[in-house]
């Protein structure tokens, strides 16, 4: 994009003036940054300028509601974080948590995407009514759940009895031991039918004509599946793990309604939930805003790394 | 694919793989309904704005119900009749008590009031009734607006209305842990109405007085008790309730013993033991029974001390013996349905549970006792205080005719007319003893001499909510297992940051 000295001296001209005397070239690049403008204003507006006031807000004790402006109070927010064991508790669920869903929900979407993926009679209602948990609000499934592990009458208790499976009603959401295992439930058997979605989609735009060649080479369905299906498929699997650990980390709504503040079952948003709109303590719920932020981009930068290595090998 | 930077990763997949159209096309073809696949889609473009969204994302998350509700709403009783005579008075909807501070009132006719009242059912309709007659008396008009029904948003609403200084509300109800945080918002009104307080219960006064300013009238209360089944006690020879602590975890082991043969559902004692504000007032008459304190008590943090160590491990041990171990995810709603379903001998909850209980379509309705809450020996049987108050706002326009207002709703006669067709607990003694109002609420009577006690919230004010927090988690943790002396020190420490 070179210019001829000669247009030097007029740069400061306006706008139009200048436009006459331009390339071709430089004439697009400008449009360019026209048409990209509003975009670029929409994204300062709604992510970056709130992104920095959020790391702003993170050094100060601003609170909602104060009649006194937020005083600077330097990495004092942080410090406490660091030293809350509440936190790191928040941290140890919410990262079990992802582990445990993303894995069975992505071997049982794989699973659940093979079997609708080939053809049998009422395919379609079928695959329609797989969604069904999906759909439902996470609130109301979460609710419906809780009632359904309750431990006097509950309907989990009720059945397990009936089988023969257990003798004493088990209170599932007050033991910790069996805490974790029952709110991962409700999250896999809500999120899987999302998943099997993103794989079937991935399944549908393999060609058949390399099963069929596959088939003429001898190799039986195994070796098709290793060798056709889930290379072709990776692009399909990256899209839902990636998906599915940052929504895993971010996960509020099924702990509130299960477990509402309960000190050893909280996720990191509802942590942060709690300082920011309960407490109205705007400037440590930044401070944890940012941590959480920060836990998030290890998981991703431990995916693309991972990846990566893969692609390469 | 070969470019992995973290920016580019999930566009260039959905380009190459999933285009939207791409995506439309095949859920359609999946028969998918077009709410859900719009859901995908936002999904889908949520994902794609990369994870540096996720810190602007978590604070905006909507939360079902917050640490701010209170579990004092009163829900209104099933099956309250419309009409009720006594020998002196008739009561009825349509006949609301006389406006008799109408002469005073009228001198700011022409007025006009907005007054944030009772959201749903029997109080929104005596709310319009109320309003009504005294407009009819006064000339001042009233806007009756119904209130959010959840506390955590009626607060936030509050919060709003006082932080742009707005004039759209007059009167408004209040709940019982928020006279310290909104105090500076709100007229005092201990010169207009310094007579009438005096009436009124002292703690509920005391509580609605901040820094010597009054900033709300008590208008109904609220306050916890025992539930008994009175069938079941006769059965095991037991006389009386229990007097102590220690008296209903025998009374209850004796009756879990005897139950659990027919009933292997069948619980001694149900509470509220999840972890939310209904523990920390659970924990409040645990602790102000036993000699364990009041949480925070003239300025000081005194939650930590051998008392409340004792009686919260003596808690801890009931779960999972003569309470069931599903407990600590109880709130009053659950409790009350094992209570109801006759799954429980005893149950600690609010007055809302008696018409509840006693009602038609309830399998214990005639097997119902009500006493005092168990106090250890030497110590005062208490109930922590609920309910709500009518405050006047700072940025009304005519303060004067919202405080004639709050004058006629909160009189002795207007809380009686209320009790006796709404079953709203008067929060004046002497309305409380009246015969028409012991009929409607027979549970008044032994719960008179009950002290009330109240929860930390005016000397924490905007910081209570985070009070009672650190309070209920802590419990919670005890509850679930741990040992008492050693959470409270934390929880002590945690406070002392507040309090300062």
């Amino acid at each position: 994009m070179s210019r001829p000295a000669i247009a030097e001296p007029r740069r400061a001209a306006l706008p139009l003036r200048r436009w006459r005397t331009m390339t071709l070239a430089e004439r697009q690049a400008w449009l360019a940054w026209l048409f990209l403008l509003p975009a670029l204003l929409v994204v300062i507006a709604v992510a970056m300028i709130p992104l920095a006031q959020t790391l702003y807000f993170s050094f100060t004790d601003k609170r909602l509601g104060a009649l006194e402006p937020e005083q600077w109070v330097g990495l004092e927010n942080y410090r406490f974080l660091l030293s809350d064991s509440l936190w790191w508790t928040a941290v140890k669920v919410t990262v079990q948590f992802t582990v445990i869903t993303v894995a069975l929900e992505f071997l049982l979407g794989l699973l659940i995407a093979l079997v609708v993926n080939s053809r049998f009679p009422g395919r379609g209602p079928m695959r329609a009514a797989m969604l069904v948990p999906w759909a439902i609000p996470t609130v109301l499934s979460a609710q419906m759940w809780k009632w359904m592990y309750n431990d006097i009458f509950g309907v989990i208790n009720d059945l397990l009895k009936r089988v023969g499976l257990i003798e004493q009603n088990i209170a599932w959401l007050a033991r910790p031991d069996t805490s974790l295992i029952a709110v991962a439930s409700i999250d896999i058997w809500k999120t899987t039918p999302f998943v099997a979605l993103l794989l079937l989609a991935g399944l549908q735009v393999i060609p058949d004509e390399l099963y069929e060649a596959a088939t003429v080479d001898g190799a039986n369905r195994i070796r098709q599946f290793f060798t056709i299906t889930l290379p072709l498929l990776r692009p399909a699997i990256v899209v839902a793990l990636i998906f599915r650990t940052l929504d895993a980390l971010r996960v509020f709504d099924v702990f509130y309604v299960l477990f509402g503040a309960r000190p050893d079952m909280q996720t990191m948003a509802v942590y942060a939930q709690n300082y920011i709109v309960a407490f109205s303590d705007v400037g440590y719920g930044s401070a944890i805003s940012v941590a959480i932020f920060l836990v998030i981009a290890i998981f991703v930068v431990a995916y693309v790394t991972t990846l990566k290595v893969e692609v390469q090998t | 694919m070969r470019d992995m930077r973290p920016d580019r990763l999930a566009p260039d997949l959905l380009a190459v793989r999933f285009s939207r159209r791409q995506v439309l096309r095949r859920a359609a073809a999946l028969g998918l309904s077009v709410p859900a696949l719009s859901a995908l889609l936002a999904a889908c473009a949520g994902e794609e704005a990369t994870p540096t969204q996720a810190p602007a994302v978590q604070p905006t998350a909507t939360p079902t119900e917050a640490a701010a509700e209170t579990p004092t709403a009163a829900e209104t009783p099933a099956g309250t009749p419309t009409v009720i005579t006594t020998p002196e008075t008739t009561y009825s909807m349509d006949n609301p008590p006389e406006v008799f501070n109408a002469d005073q009132a009228s001198q700011y006719s022409g007025a006009t009031l907005t007054y944030y009242g009772d959201s749903v059912g029997i109080g929104a309709e005596m709310d319009q009734a109320l309003a009504g007659a005294f407009s009819e008396a006064t000339g001042i008009t009233i806007n009756v607006v119904p209130k959010p029904e959840s506390a955590t948003e009626n607060y936030a609403a509050y919060q709003r209305f006082f932080s742009a200084q707005s004039p759209d509300v007059d009167v408004m109800m209040i709940d019982v842990i928020w006279p310290g945080a909104f105090a500076p918002h709100l007229v005092d009104l201990s010169q207009a109405l310094g007579e009438e307080a005096k009436a009124h219960y002292e703690t509920i006064i005391e509580n609605n007085t901040v820094d010597g300013k009054l900033v709300g009238m008590p208008w109904f209360g609220d306050f916890g008790m025992l539930y008994y089944r009175t069938d079941l006690l006769e059965k095991y020879g037991f006389s009386n309730p229990p007097e102590t602590w220690d008296e209903l975890e025998e009374m209850a082991q004796t009756i879990l013993e005897g139950e659990r043969g027919a009933n292997p559902n069948f619980a001694g004692f149900v509470f509220q033991g999840n972890a939310y504000e209904g523990l920390t007032c659970n924990a409040l008459e645990w602790l102000a029974s036993s000699g364990g304190g009041r949480f925070i008590e003239n300025g000081q943090v005194t939650i930590n001390n051998p008392q409340a160590v004792e009686m919260l491990n003596k808690v801890r041990g009931w779960v999972g013996t003569i309470a069931p171990q599903g407990v600590t995810t109880y709130q009053e709603e659950d409790s009350r349905q094992v209570f109801q379903g006759g799954n429980a001998a005893f149950l600690r909850n609010w007055p809302y549970v008696y018409s509840l209980a006693t009602g038609e379509d309830s399998p214990v309705r005639d097997m119902v006792g009500v006493a005092p809450l168990p106090a250890q020996p030497g110590n005062p049987h208490v109930g922590t205080v609920g309910g709500w108050q009518l405050a006047v706002s700072m940025y009304s326009r005519a303060p004067e005719a919202a405080i004639e207002f709050v004058r006629y709703m909160t009189s002795p006669e207007v809380q009686t007319w209320r009790a006796v067709l709404g079953s709203f607990v008067p929060t004046i003694p002497d309305v409380a003893s009246r015969p028409e109002v012991l009929q409607a609420m027979p549970f008044l009577e032994p719960m008179e001499a009950v002290e009330r006690v109240t929860r930390p919230s005016r000397e924490t004010g905007e910081r209570y909510n985070e009070v009672s927090t650190i309070v209920f988690q802590g419990v919670n943790q005890i509850l679930t297992g741990q040992d008492a002396a050693q959470v409270l020190p934390g929880v002590a420490q945690r406070l002392q940051r507040i309090v300062g």
